[in-house]
């Protein structure tokens, strides 16, 4: 690395675009930094391309139907240029992910421990017996009970929220710098989501790594997130700090979720409740996507893109009201 | 994992009965008297009588059924009509020769499946997967019997390579694996393995694709797995699901081998089958068909226990 002071991410104009019978335009346009250490939370309703960003990342993406366009970068390093065993080296070295549902994404006839020192041996040259050893003492990390059982244990022989735990421990094994969670707790409990949640914030600091979570709930995203990105159709509408977007919000489609969340008492209540439905994704957005659902769109907001508005460092508004509040400040 | 074999095995006994009622009752349910072909055209009823009570045929029929169910269980299968020779003789060398033939075209089935499997599920709808899918579709749709003929025509007729029929020097090449006797083995088992090589290739081949479309998959890419490493855990998922289709496969091969043996004549339970049947040898014709499906049975449920002790995923409570 040359230099000394790039961001952890750096993604530029990120575009990823599914060929296929129909197109579908997952990713339009996203540009985002994250500093090492931080966490980002990616806040938005299904289908807004917040999974396709993160395996972006990771480049899990079908390479023959996926187009990718923009800057992906990761310490400084080109993702989109990786090949091979450089590739793979990113891959559970650099950056990790955890998926939502922990029972789909552990191979069911590998036991827990095989599969956590499976990372550790192929990352770090370690035989198995001391992968295994590490394996251990991850689960010890991520604190299940009786780990040397769990070792041995195979993945639909534990509980979901212990699953979580070992996936966890999976995920951080091999020290990622990066940690990709794509809505790690909605398979879950209340309570073993509460609980998993503390243990991510709590390893998240022990191992100073930053973290992408992607989440449906914005409850969630105060409790874990340094700064928030609402997505919609594929791009980030706003951006801010948590107490930025929960204080003063500006883009209408965020105002819309935060509303439906207080309205809608409760916790973990999914971000449904403004009326009409996401915009089809099969071209280019060439207006604003949020405009058929927004009480405020006038002609100009579905004949062009509005602008990203930069209110401050970190701090971005795809929106023409906000234009107009800056330029009245 | 001992207790569920045990549970398997009494779960299978009430079918094992009943296969040996069946084939008791053979005697009785095929058309025309059993001893037609034993007794002279014109035979007097006092003799008919005498052969009637020699075979005990004059018995109850369930006094009937445990007196040949305790013989079977002693090994005595009866007289064979035709030949006069114990039925249980002539059985032990088919079910050998038999055996071997299945066995062999069975492993040939099964490593050619696997491989053609394994690369057409790999490589999905990329034309080394057309090709791979073609060859499993012949494989399970060209009749037999005429493969073995063009390969007789070609190895034999006109190549003059390997012998067209028979099992080798002594008439059996019973688990005897020098080139005399395998090279009689060569053209049978070749074309027996076709079938299975078809259904394991297809079997294989979409087992890989379902396996890859799922997500763990991704969670092995994640996590820095080169190809190799995502290929052994493919390998292990579909490992259970592969062996056992095998097992059902030399199963059919031990029961189907009729047209096969007789196109070879290979001196195997399919062309001892076909002799019985011609000849109207009942006895022999019970023998050989209590065998086999006791086999079958048990090649079932020896599938069903490996197939549990490989898949962690079964539950064995
Ligand atoms: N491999 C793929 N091939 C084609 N289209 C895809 C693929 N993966 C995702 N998409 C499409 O891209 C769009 C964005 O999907 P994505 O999974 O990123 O949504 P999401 O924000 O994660 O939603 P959710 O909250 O439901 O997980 C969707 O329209 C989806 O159908
Ligand atoms: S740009 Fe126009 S349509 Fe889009 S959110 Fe702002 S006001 Fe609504
Ligand atoms: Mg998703």
């Amino acid at each position: 690395m040359t230099e000394k002071d790039h961001p952890l991410v750096r993604i530029r104009d990120l575009k990823v675009r599914f060929k296929g019978a129909r197109d579908v335009f997952a990713v339009n346009g996203v540009s985002f930094d994250l500093p090492p250490g931080r966490v980002l939370g990616i806040l938005g309703e299904s289908g807004s391309g917040k999974s396709v960003t993160l395996k972006t990342l990771l480049r899990l993406l079908p390479e023959k139907r996926t187009d990718i366009g923009g800057v992906v970068e990761v310490e400084g390093r080109d993702v989109l240029a990786l090949e091979g065993r450089a590739l793979a080296d990113h891959r559970g070295g650099v950056v990790s992910m955890i998926f939502q549902d922990p029972m789909l994404a552990l191979d069911p006839v590998y036991t827990i421990g095989e599969q956590i020192a499976e990372s550790v041996e192929r990352h770090e040259g370690l035989d198995r017996k001391s992968a295994m050893k590490r394996a251990l003492d991850m689960l010890e990390r991520v604190r299940i009970p009786s780990p040397e059982r769990r070792l041995k244990a195979y993945p639909h022989e534990i509980s979901g929220g212990m699953r979580q735990r070992a996936m966890i421990a999976l995920a951080l094994a091999c020290r990622p710098k990066l940690l990709l969670a794509d809505e790690p707790t909605t398979a879950l409990d209340a309570t073993v989501q509460m609980q998993i949640l503390l243990l991510l914030r709590e390893l998240q600091k022990e191992f100073g790594m930053g973290v992408i979570f992607v989440t449906h709930d914005i409850g969630v995203a105060v409790e874990v997130c340094d700064e928030i990105a609402v997505m919609y159709a594929g791009e980030f509408v706003e951006t801010g700090t948590v107490r930025d977007i929960i204080r003063n919000p500006k883009h209408p489609y965020t105002k819309g979720l935060l509303a439906a969340n207080l309205h809608g008492a409760e916790k973990g209540h999914r971000l449904d409740a403004i009326p009409g439905a996401p915009p089809p994704l099969d071209v280019a957005p060439t207006s604003c996507s949020f405009a058929p659902r927004c009480a405020h769109a006038t002609d100009r907001c579905r004949t062009a893109k509005p602008p990203a508005v930069a209110l401050g460092p970190g701090r971005l508004v795809r929106c023409v009201l906000a234009e107009e509040g800056a330029a009245a400040a | 994992m001992l207790l569920y074999a045990l549970k398997r095995l009494i779960y299978v006994l009430p079918v094992a009965v009943g296969v040996s009622i069946v084939c008791f009752m053979l005697v009785h349910i095929a058309p025309g008297d059993p001893l037609i072909s034993v007794l002279p055209p014109d035979a007097s009823a006092d003799l008919r009588e005498q052969i009637r009570r020699a075979y005990g045929f004059d018995k109850p029929l369930p006094v009937q059924y445990f007196i040949w169910l305790g013989n079977v269980m002693q090994g005595d299968f009866g007289t064979s009509i035709a030949t006069g020779r114990a039925v249980a003789e002539e059985l032990a060398k088919a079910v050998g020769n038999t055996l071997m033939l299945s066995v062999v075209a069975t492993i040939i089935g099964f490593v050619l499946g696997c491989l053609f499997g394994f690369v057409a599920g790999f490589f999905r709808d990329t034309a080394v997967d057309k090709i791979a899918s073609f060859i499993s579709v012949i494989g399970v749709s060209v009749p037999h019997y005429w493969l073995g003929m063009v390969l007789v025509i070609i190895f034999s007729v006109q190549l003059n390579w390997l012998p067209a029929t028979g099992a080798g020097p002594g008439g059996s090449g019973v688990w005897e694996w020098d080139w005399a006797h395998v090279r009689h083995l060569i053209l049978p088992a070749v074309t027996m393995s076709v079938i299975p090589m078809g259904i394991v290739a297809r079997t294989v081949r979409a087992l890989v694709a379902d396996i890859l479309s799922q997500e763990f998959v991704q969670g092995l890419k994640a996590k820095g797995l080169f190809d190799r490493g995502v290929l052994r855990h493919v390998v292990k998922n579909a490992a259970p699901t592969a062996l056992a289709v095998m097992g059902l496969q030399l199963g059919y091969l031990l029961g189907g081998s009729i047209l096969i043996e007789t196109v070879f004549s290979w001196p195997g339970t399919g062309f001892l089958l076909g002799q019985a049947i011609f000849q109207r040898d009942i006895p022999l014709l019970q023998g050989v068909i209590l065998v086999l499906a006791m086999f079958f049975v048990f090649l079932n449920l020896a599938v069903d226990v490996m197939q549990s002790a490989l898949d962690p995923r079964v539950q064995r409570s």
